[in-house]
């Protein structure tokens, strides 16, 4: 049922006003917007210490900084970015305001837990802007034994801790989620009949519950060693650093498909209601989700090559890599299935989701090259690495997070943001995305290290075409952040199904009362019944289109 | 479709119960005796089923629903993943005889 | 089914069943958590030990077994009357309920003045790692490797039987003010779950810390 009304409506917005109706919420929606103000903030903040990299990088010399100042820009964009951004970005803002409507309920299982989630979010944050203000940390995000529990003179501890708090964050929001779709699905809603935006975040939350803890007790025995000086990775003591790394990758290989998955997710969504067809070979998808996120755990030795562990754990490694491709590749052509002979408009989400499946593949297959072993050995450490999880991160994970933002945005705001500079900016962001990144795989197979503020003459070519591709980025980000706040107050009003799209949570006024959905619905289609959906319409004599 | 609804009696804990203690009685005991290398195994072993009956009577995995026992089942194998493709580094350096590798 | 209008029931749930289930489910996903949790700390333990055998069965007969052993058996019993005590939630029998709760609070404080006194002995024989740490014989550096991970793991375990104490006190309170019933109890068999997962994590850590090698040395 299409509604045109204009009149307002108590909604979730203005159902109670003052901070503290916003502070003490209990409401998924309205912790999901806390989410949106604070992780964006964060990126604003990783945003700009890639700006004060990509500066740094115009020219060969290490003139505008020196080299600890540089070390401790790009370990503060990389905790940022990772930590306080990419983690929580889909999953908190969007997997909060959607999966309970996507299922048909009044709210995850735990609410409180939920609030808890923001506020971790928020204390961890602030330990590590504490670190940063206080003189910042320079390990690299990855904080590397024994330079990380011995030797750095730098906040590592305060950026420990705000990681550690950062990280029951996110096992909290996973273990919500993962409660939430077992136990709260509307009647009839079977598990292939969900959106494969809640799959995508099942799989997310299983890894989120099984990997964050394992980071936690890292961070635990390295801030006990470097606190106390006593020796758990310490080679003095006959510790080994290498088992430092086992233990961080083991989280930090699958945190990467926490950053993707979600993203995947979005991507069904958009590509199914903007080619107006049910997604091809949903099982496959479904499955894959969880593919990934199980096959995950197993690959994270491939980070540690040259780290000195043992060749044969290396072909081991290598050899498993080489599958976790797999389910990747089957949700890239089962999109592309969906587009084919579909009736397909190029709104901006849709935009942003041609954008992600693109650069995601780019990314995804130089992910191949660095899964073998012998090739790795040669560009490990190298720009090229650099290069493949920023094709992945930005050209995938965040142009998907832009493209659910702007087509959930009616739904949560209920206002439209504007198609035009929604179109433009998505075009900006593209072309800046690929002048800034494409040459940094050619700058990491002629053998520009990463993490070096200064480097031969013969590379500065390249380097400052990825500056100039960074400022084009940058305000590829700037005009939507302006559009989107200017459509609060003057956005055409939106009605609660925009898009004519199918899904629990278009039935919904638009934004959605505080409690959802009156009366519990009850699921008797398919997810995606796009035939349904238009036999209904036609009934009731609208166009879609 | 629920949970464990039925009581389990008190006499069935005492038993479980008395069983632990047994169990730890003969971990202690056995450790003196020189077993080799089946020690740890031995202790392992102990220990294990000692987790068993802990978690299957007085956690109630026994009689719960599918779905608890996946999920009990799934985190101790993500522990066995940790533990193991750890150790294939470790069991396998120096096997080449190159330093460092 | 039970009663919708029951006061426990939580307005996003549609019945207590649901609500029970959701919180039991919620609790079991939060200690495999605590599974990977010890599980890294297990991780390293295994990678040392099987680096330095010799030096972790030297360091280890350094602990007193007697010690240890009384109190795998204590934690044994407090779970006996944590089980007891859901037992007579369910019974509906409130001061059964209390009485056991404390019981189990009991025995979890014997638990902890005894590690008390293991530690205090550490530090007093400069088993303690740091800039104090003494180890006589050829393995001193790899047993200060052994005692690192020894405090980190039962520290860490008596972190969180101290945080389960704290919850066995909120809910002696609860059942105090009435909060229970035969119908309404899940916070109690939750904590019970929580309980009984720290007890199996000390179950391990006995063997693997007291118990390497004591043929050899007694």
């Amino acid at each position: 049922m299409i509604t045109t009304t204009t009149e307002p409506r108590a909604n979730y917005l203005t159902s109670d006003f003052g901070i503290k109706s916003w502070l003490l919420t209990t409401d998924h929606k309205r912790i999901g917007l806390l989410y949106l103000v604070t992780i964006t903030l964060f990126f604003i903040l990783g945003g700009l210490f890639a700006t004060l990299i990509r500066l740094e990088l115009l020219t060969p010399q290490g003139d505008l900084t020196s080299s600890e100042t540089y070390n401790k820009f790009f370990t503060l964009h990389g905790v940022i970015m990772i930590f306080l951004f990419l983690i929580p970005s889909i999953p908190a803002t969007m997997g909060n305001f959607l999966i309970p409507m996507m299922i048909g309920a009044k709210d995850l299982a735990f609410p409180r837990l939920n609030l808890l989630s923001w506020y971790l979010l928020v204390a961890g944050g602030a330990f590590t802007l504490y670190a940063m203000f206080a003189g910042g940390v320079d390990t690299g995000w990855t904080f590397y034994t024994p330079y990380s529990s011995t030797y750095s003179n730098t906040y590592v501890m305060a950026t420990a801790v705000g990681i550690f708090i950062a990280g029951f964050s996110s096992i909290l929001t996973g273990l919500n989620f993962i409660v939430t779709i077992h136990r709260m699905r509307a009647p009839g809603l079977t598990w292939f009949r969900l959106p494969l935006f809640v799959w995508a975040h099942y799989a997310t939350s299983l890894i989120q519950v099984l990997g964050t803890p394992v980071l936690a007790v890292t961070i635990v025995l390295l801030a006990i060693e470097r606190g106390f000086h006593i020796g758990i990775f310490d080679p003095a003591l006959g510790g080994d650093p290498v088992l430092f790394q086992h233990m961080f990758w083991f989280y930090s290989h699958p945190a990467v498909y926490i950053m993707i998955l979600p993203s995947m997710g979005v991507v069904s969504e958009l590509v199914s209601v903007f080619a107006r067809k049910r997604v091809f070979g949903y099982e496959f998808v479904a499955f894959s989700s969880v593919a990934i996120a199980v096959y995950g755990f197993l690959v994270w030795g491939h980070h540690m090559f040259v780290s000195s562990q043992s060749v044969y754990a290396g072909l081991v490694f290598s050899f498993l890599s080489f599958f976790v491709a797999i389910p990747s590749a089957i949700k890239v052509f089962n999109w592309t299935a969906t587009l084919y002979k579909g009736s397909i408009s190029y709104r901006t989400p849709m935009l942003y989701a041609f954008g992600f499946i693109g650069l995601f593949t780019i990314g995804g297959l130089t992910g191949l090259f660095l899964a073998t072993l012998g090739v790795d050995v040669h560009v490990h450490d190298t720009y090229f690495v650099v290069a493949h999880f920023h094709y992945i991160m930005v050209g995938g994970a965040l142009m998907a997070y832009l493209g659910g933002l702007h087509y959930w945005w009616p739904k949560m705001f209920g206002r439209m943001y504007p198609e035009g500079w929604a179109k433009l900016s998505a075009l900006v962001v593209f072309l800046g995305f690929n002048l800034t990144f494409f040459p940094q795989f050619l700058l990491g197979y002629l053998g520009m290290p990463r993490r070096y503020h200064a480097y031969p003459e013969e590379f500065q070519v390249l380097h400052v075409l990825s500056t100039a591709g960074a400022s084009v980025l940058a305000v590829g980000y700037v005009i939507p952040l302006i559009y989107f706040i200017w459509s609060l107050r003057y956005g055409a009003v939106a009605p609660a199904n925009p898009w004519h799209a199918t899904g629990l949570e278009w039935k919904t006024p638009s934004p959605p009362p505080t409690e959802n959905f009156e009366f519990t619905p009850v699921v008797t289609h398919e997810a995606y019944d796009y035939e349904a959906l238009a036999q209904e319409e036609e009934q009731e004599g609208v166009r879609v289109g | 479709m629920a949970e464990h609804e039925h009581v389990i009696k008190p006499k069935t804990y005492l038993l479980v119960f008395t069983a632990l203690i047994a169990l730890t009685i003969a971990t202690t005991l056995v450790s003196y005796v020189d077993l080799g290398a089946l020690s740890v195994a031995v202790a392992l072993v102990i220990a294990v089923t000692t987790m068993l009956l802990v978690a299957l009577f007085f956690m109630h995995v026994y009689y719960s629903r599918r779905l608890t026992q996946l999920v009990v089942a799934g985190g101790l194998l993500w522990l066995v993943i940790l533990l193991l493709l750890t150790m294939t580094d470790i069991a396998t350096r120096g096997w080449l005889g190159v330093p460092g590798k | 089914m039970a009663s919708v209008h029951s006061p426990a029931l939580r307005h996003h749930f549609d019945t207590v069943e649901q609500q029970k289930d959701a919180s039991t489910l919620g609790m079991w996903i939060f200690l495999v958590t605590e599974i990977m949790f010890f599980g890294g700390a297990f991780a390293a333990y295994t990678v040392y030990r099987s680096l330095y055998p010799d030096a972790f069965a030297a360091a280890s007969n350094e602990l007193d077994i007697v010690l240890g052993a009384v109190n795998t058996a204590v934690l044994i019993v407090s779970s006996f009357t944590m089980v007891m005590a859901v037992y007579s939630a369910q019974t509906g029998r409130r001061k059964a309920l209390a009485g056991y709760l404390l019981a189990t609070m009991f025995f979890g404080l014997v638990f902890l003045v005894i590690k008390g006194f293991e530690w205090h002995h550490k530090w007093v024989e400069h088993h303690v790692p740091g800039p104090h740490f003494h180890f006589e014989g050829p393995y001193a550096d790899k047993a200060q490797m052994f005692f690192s991970l020894y405090f980190a793991m039962t520290g860490l375990h008596a972190l969180h039987m101290v945080i389960g104490l704290g919850i066995l006190a909120v809910l002696v309170w609860m059942t105090l003010r009435g909060a229970f019933s035969r119908e309404y109890y899940t916070p109690v068999d939750v904590s019970g779950l929580y309980w009984h997962f720290v007890d199996i994590i000390w179950i391990f850590l006995f063997p693997l810390l007291y118990l390497i090698g004591r043929h050899n040395h007694g």
